[in-house]
């Protein structure tokens, strides 16, 4: 399989999208593309899987490496492995899920879908480069479409929320971009992921190299003290914004912390191992708690994915290969839910025109496909088993509780309270919103999901319940890589 | 006495420092370009001095001088272009009224 | 037998959830519940011959795995398994759990008939039989869990059906919250077992830990936290989510409120099954506590009791009929618990576990013929409250009979089912502990007492004033009174099971005999408990008001439930929302945010001090320009030479 099929989907989309003449035009483009997308992503697990078991110990599969520039080192390298694939299908459902909820976009309707699919292309870039200058340059590609996305469609103090987030994002590729150099001159002049990996780099180097990517992929991935532009981003973005915002821009930083900082400086990675913990420990705990004092919908799932997301920095901090097995879940399964979680309260908002949630009450009535689908991804929220976040919050603690030490087990100790706070937060918006009795009679007349709204929460959910129904098939394509990583990091069979 | 070196050097001095305070403090535009005009000099009247009285073989000094008073002259008239225009538009040739350009 | 036959078992209430639930409330909104009943039908009929093949085909009952299905792997030896475990508790709980599920399922037929939500009802109370089956046949501790949680969220469900009343909403939450909690107990409990073990599948699980000098138990005892063996932390942790569920003190708070729900669900799982699933989950694992742990069972038996006696005292003074049977329930359960909690591992000293799942299926059928006699009464009355009752057995009389014989049931009046397993308790409790015993005793007469009060205050004492509510005639209907029927059949005839020879704690058939002598004064006791009530409310007088101001601040405790909800109250809103969560929501306004903002202000003030150079002037400019052409010149000439 042609991996330049997976960048080049969208890429003619957004140009066919530019090429459109009116919105409807604009829209089906848009669809088609994002399906032609999904497509192709599905096509690439299958093939992927097939090529696997042909050859399983190839680490990498469907490469290809176009030099680009002699000095400095720049190849256009590309390849994936299980993780890649992973990531790449959550991206082509988050996409899809999101052109559909945007179907009611008046203003500026070719520039918004042109954004998006501009976004969409970052990632799918980023997740199959196998050259850190090429994989920097995806980044940075999906960075600026989101300042636009906001600031011109967002809600709210919508010019605050797009510069805080530009700035730090911007912030955070900075410490990337220097890390990357660091990796370059110290590991012989190559910005090639694989050939890095096979060069040992002095710990000495490691261990001031490791803390400016980690920081930097930290600040995408909402890492503790850096997660600030996560509410307000959120909050102000037009809903398929914050899908795109959680659902794929917050993954870009989990996988690169996995991918470029872990994975390539492991003595930096063991050296720094105990605060990220104590760093994402903290992050679950107090999110879930920031998150219970929220009134605001939007408010509430952007800080309880500040939480969600700790489980994914926890995993790959516990080095073991089930907890980071559980890592890269949880990245999946976030993904997916909340941007279910963010189309439902757009769906919602569109409706009532609030979201806050003491102004709301008893929409279970009006909205019943809305309610049911808020409550099932509430639901995957608190970590339900048959839905996806239970799969991977206990894979992370199943892995955590590997580790031998008072201090581990402390940290999933700490984590796994988080369980209960989360189901208390969970349970209060969906008790005053979904449930009780309606406090304002206009919302009787309140219509329920349209046809594009229902297709777009079918896809999530559908994923959803993929991994959480039977989540075999996401820990057969992950454990190999994790495996991989593990043996690389801590250098052992 | 013959004058020396020393002489002329003191004038271009007295000339340069005369059209640094011209430019400075006067408001208008034209008499600012003419403080421009004597510190061009003073330059000029400088390359002449050293080429007469140190390399009085060789003819650097004199080029040197041409050349500053052709673009002298042309610099003289971008700057009246400019200043002409300033007045069809701020209706002065004030320096002060001219302060859009900031921040 | 096929492995399909057991797959079905779970798997039909399964489909009937997601038939119902995605298209019941378009296609078949009158028919669900025909569906649903007709699905729980063919399961209980599937469960009940397994059942039947199991005891009767097997003479040993060993552990029997026939279904195993690897859901997630997580090492070569750790995995979470999707699988059907068969022993004697399980095949003994399919029975009980689609039993009275389908008893339930036929009386809502009459009494949810004509509600909105018809449809989402059965699709909610078949998703809650999956979920039960699933855990009481599950063969790996995590697949315990996840069902756990799915009974869990079938439970806030059900309670929380009445979504527009906020009473029913809060109660849900409660429900979920409490439970959750202690769930919490049980994951860190699963995690230190799974890592002690190296295995989560149950028959390998116990294997490993409880035989004599296995290097797992041994590592598992050896490494310790604060003092405690780390499989006491497993055991010990896991009992906390057990009691979550069962409501045992202090965790119990859920329970009476979880009666928000429609009265059929309260049978269902909030007296019969789901509230035994903690019971259930010590059964299970009793090897592991009685062998490896003995000091968490203690622990077991020590809470047992107390919540029995405890629950007891409040159901005394309960007006609301539900909440007194929901007290009821938890005291009952508190028997199971300490009838565990008494017992050994093997032998005469294993019968504590014997009773204890034979109280478990005995109380299954009289507490849920209790409820959906409950029922019948509020769907005539109207009310909860058994102020406005009184005199209903001209009424309604097989009501009247049925519970009557639910209440001799539950008061351990012989022959009734009742009385067989409370006297194995008591004489389990007898040979292992004699304070428990005591309290047991204590806790009988009580039982008999309130349990009839509350019989005489719904069916005798003030003649029924027949003005309102006038046109309610019937009972509800055969479809209603059936169940009833039936599961007064099973509350009166279920004690003369041979328990003892199919259910034990180490495998071998345990006879159980009965002593005269002994059974006399928990008999008399209850004979004195239902005088004592038929003294008090048979007549309406004023006995019963002097009584309570006679016990005055006693009795206002227990009627306020000993403020047990006020503290829970205290400690979630005062202490971890105003001293966790609005700090933390403070802190992440202020500090983390203001930090970000900070940065971002300083640069903004700076650049507005430096911006005033730029000040258009071309004057100001020169100046700079000579100035620094100055100093340059100084710099180079004079200081870097």
């Amino acid at each position: 399989m042609n991996l330049l099929l997976i960048i080049l989907a969208p890429l003619l989309t957004a140009l066919a999208v530019l090429a459109c003449r009116n919105k409807e035009q604009v829209k089906w483009t848009a669809l088609a593309g994002s399906l032609a997308q999904l497509m192709i992503a599905f096509l690439l697990y299958f093939a992927f899987r097939q090529e696997k078991e042909a050859n399983e110990s190839v680490q990498m599969l469907f490469q290809q490496d176009y030099a680009l520039f002699k000095n400095p080192n720049i190849h256009f390298h590309i390849g994936v492995d299980g993780i890649s694939v992973a990531m790449i299908l959550l991206t082509a459902f988050v996409v899809i899920a999101g052109v559909l909820v945007s179907w009611n976009i008046e203003k500026m309707t070719k520039e918004f879908y042109f954004l998006l699919i501009l976004l969409a292309l970052g990632a799918y870039g980023f997740f199959i480069s196998l050259d850190l200058f090429v994989l920097f340059f995806f980044l940075e590609i999906s960075v600026i479409p989101k300042y636009l996305l906001i600031g011109i469609w967002g809600s709210g103090r919508k010019e605050y929320s797009a510069n805080k987030l530009a700035l730090m994002l911007m912030g955070g590729s900075a410490l990337i971009l220097v890390g990357i150099l660091g990796l370059y001159f110290t590991a012989g002049r190559t910005f090639d992921i694989l050939q890095i990996a096979n060069t040992t780099i002095v710990a000495e180097n490691q261990n001031y190299i490791f803390p400016l990517l980690f920081a930097g992929f930290g600040v995408f991935t909402a890492l503790f003290p850096l997660h600030t532009w996560v509410p307000d981003g959120h909050s102000s973005a037009p809903t398929a914004g914050s899908m795109f915002l959680a659902g794929i821009s917050m993954k870009l930083g989990g996988y690169g912390c996995l991918r470029v900082a872990a994975y390539l400086l492991p003595d930096g990675m063991k050296e720094y191992a105990n605060i990220i913990i104590v760093l994402s420990a903290i992050a679950i705990l107090y999110g879930a708690f920031a998150t219970m004092m929220q009134k605001d919908l939007k408010y509430i799932n952007a800080y309880s994915s500040i939480s969600h997301v700790g489980f994914s920095l926890l995993g790959i901090a516990m080095l073991t290969q089930t907890a980071v097995t559980g890592a890269v879940m949880q990245m999946i399964s976030h993904g997916l839910m909340t941007a279910l979680f963010f189309a439902v309260i757009g769906m919602i908002y569109d409706r009532t025109h609030t979201r806050m949630v003491a102004e709301m009450g008893g929409l279970m009535k009006m909205l019943p496909f809305i309610s049911t689908v808020f409550f099932i991804v509430g639901l995957c929220s608190l970590g339900l088993p048959g839905l996806s976040g239970f799969v991977a919050e206990m894979t992370v603690f199943m892995g955590s509780w590997e580790n031998t030490g008072a201090f581990y087990k402390i940290a999933t100790i700490a984590a796994a309270m988080s369980i209960v706070v989360t189901a208390v937060y969970i349970l209060r918006a969906i008790g005053q919103t979904v449930m009780g009795p309606v406090k304002n009679e206009s919302y009787l007349s309140l219509k329920d999901a349209r046809w594009n709204e229902k297709l777009a929460a079918i896809i999530l959910l559908a994923g959803i319940l993929a991994i959480g129904v039977a989540p075999g098939w996401l820990n057969d394509l992950l454990r190999p890589e994790t495996g991989h990583f593990m043996h690389k990091i801590l250098g052992i069979k | 006495m013959q004058p020396g070196l020393y002489h002329i050097l003191f004038i271009s001095a007295a000339l340069f420092f005369i059209g640094v305070y011209g430019f400075l403090t006067r408001r208008n535009l034209i008499t600012m370009l003419m403080s421009i005009e004597l510190i061009l000099n003073s330059v000029n009247l400088n390359f002449i001095a050293f080429n007469k009285y140190l390399w009085p073989h060789k003819m650097d000094g004199l080029f040197f001088t041409l050349f500053i008073i052709a673009i002298a002259a042309a610099e003289a008239a971008v700057a009246i272009a400019i200043i002409i225009n300033l007045y069809r538009s701020h209706n002065s040739i004030n320096v002060e009224n001219a302060e859009e350009l900031k921040y | 037998m096929p492995s399909i036959v057991y797959i079905l078992i779970p798997l039909l209430p399964f489909a009937g959830f997601v038939l119902l639930g995605l298209f019941g409330r378009k296609y078949f909104k009158n028919a669900s519940g025909w569906i649903g009943t007709f699905l729980m039908l063919v399961s209980f009929i599937l469960a009940l011959y397994v059942a039947y093949d199991y005891f009767v085909n097997t003479s040993t009952f060993p552990k029997h795995i026939p279904v195993k299905y690897v859901w997630l792997k997580f090492s070569d030896t750790l995995s979470i398994d999707m699988g059907i475990l068969q022993d004697p508790i399980s095949m003994m709980m399919i029975v009980v759990v689609t039993f009275i599920s389908l008893m339930v399922h036929i009386y809502s037929l009459g009494y949810m008939k004509g509600e909105e939500r018809y449809a989402t009802y059965y699709s909610f109370l078949s998703l809650f039989t999956f979920s039960m089956l699933g855990l009481v046949l599950a063969s790996n501790l995590f697949q315990t869990y996840i069902f756990w949680e799915l009974v869990g969220v079938s439970s806030f469900l059900l309670i929380g059906y009445y979504y527009d009343k906020p009473s029913a909403v809060a109660a849900a939450k409660k429900a979920f919250i409490v439970t959750r909690f202690a769930d919490l107990g049980f994951l860190i409990g699963i995690l230190i077992i799974a890592n002690a073990s190296n295995t989560l599948d149950f028959n390998t699980l116990i294997a490993s830990l409880t035989s004599p000098g296995s290097g797992q138990a041994q590592s598992a005892a050896a490494s310790s936290f604060l003092g405690l063996s780390a499989l006491t932390w497993g055991t010990a942790l896991i009992f906390i989510g057990g009691a979550g569920k069962s409501a045992m003190f202090p965790l119990h708070i859920w329970l009476p409120d979880a009666m928000e729900g429609p009265t059929p669900v309260s049978a269902l799982i909030h007296a019969a099954t789901m509230v035994v699933a903690g019971v259930y989950l010590v059964a299970r694992l009793f090897p592991v506590f009685s062998i490896n742990t003995p000091g968490v069972l203690d622990i077991v038996g020590w809470v047992g009791a107390i919540s029995a006696i405890f629950a007891a005292i409040i159901a005394c003074t309960q007006t609301d009929i539900k909440r007194v049977l929901a007290y009821s329930t938890m005291s009952q359960i508190g028997y199971m618990m300490f009838a565990l909690g008494v017992a050994g591992y093997g032998g005469e000293s294993g019968l504590g576990y014997t009773a204890s799942m034979f109280h478990l299926f005995t109380h299954a059928m009289f507490k849920a013929l209790l409820f959906l006699g409950a029922g019948v009464v509020i769907h005539y009355v109207h009310s909860n409250d058994m102020k406005d009752m009184g005199g209903l057995r001209k009424k309604m009389p097989v009501t009247h009979i049925t519970f009557l014989i639910a209440c001799l049931a539950i008061a351990g009046i012989p022959p009734f089912a009742g009385f067989f397993s409370k006297e194995e308790i008591l004489l389990a409790a007898y040979n292992g502990n004699t304070i428990i015993y005591w309290i047991a005793l204590v806790t009988s007469g009580l039982t008999a007492f309130y349990m009839f009060r509350l019989y005489f205050n719904i069916f005798w004492n003030k003649p029924y004033q027949t003005e309102h509510h006038s046109e309610h005639k019937s009972e509800g209907g055969w479809i209603m009174l059936f169940p009833l029927l039936v599961l007064a059949l099973g509350a009166a005839g279920s004690g003369f099971i041979p328990f003892g020879k199919y259910v034990n704690s180490d495998g071998n058939p345990l006879e159980t005999h009965f002593h005269l002598q002994f059974s006399i004064l928990p008999v008399a006791l209850g004979l004195a408990g239902i005088f004592m009530a038929m003294w008090l409310y048979k007549k309406q007088n004023n006995r019963p008001e002097k009584f309570a101001a006679s016990l005055n601040g006693f009795y206002k405790a227990a009627y306020h439930k000993f403020y047990i909800d006020e503290i829970w109250l205290f400690i979630t809103k005062k202490i971890i929302f105003n001293l966790i969560g609005r700090p933390a929501a403070w802190f992440d306004k202020n500090v983390v945010d203001g930090l970000v903002n900070l940065v971002g202000n300083t640069t903004t003030s700076v650049s507005e001090v430096i911006k005033k150079l730029q000040s258009g002037r071309v004057q100001q400019y020169a100046i700079y320009f000579l100035f620094g052409a100055i100093g340059l010149a100084i710099l180079f000439i004079y200081i870097w030479k």
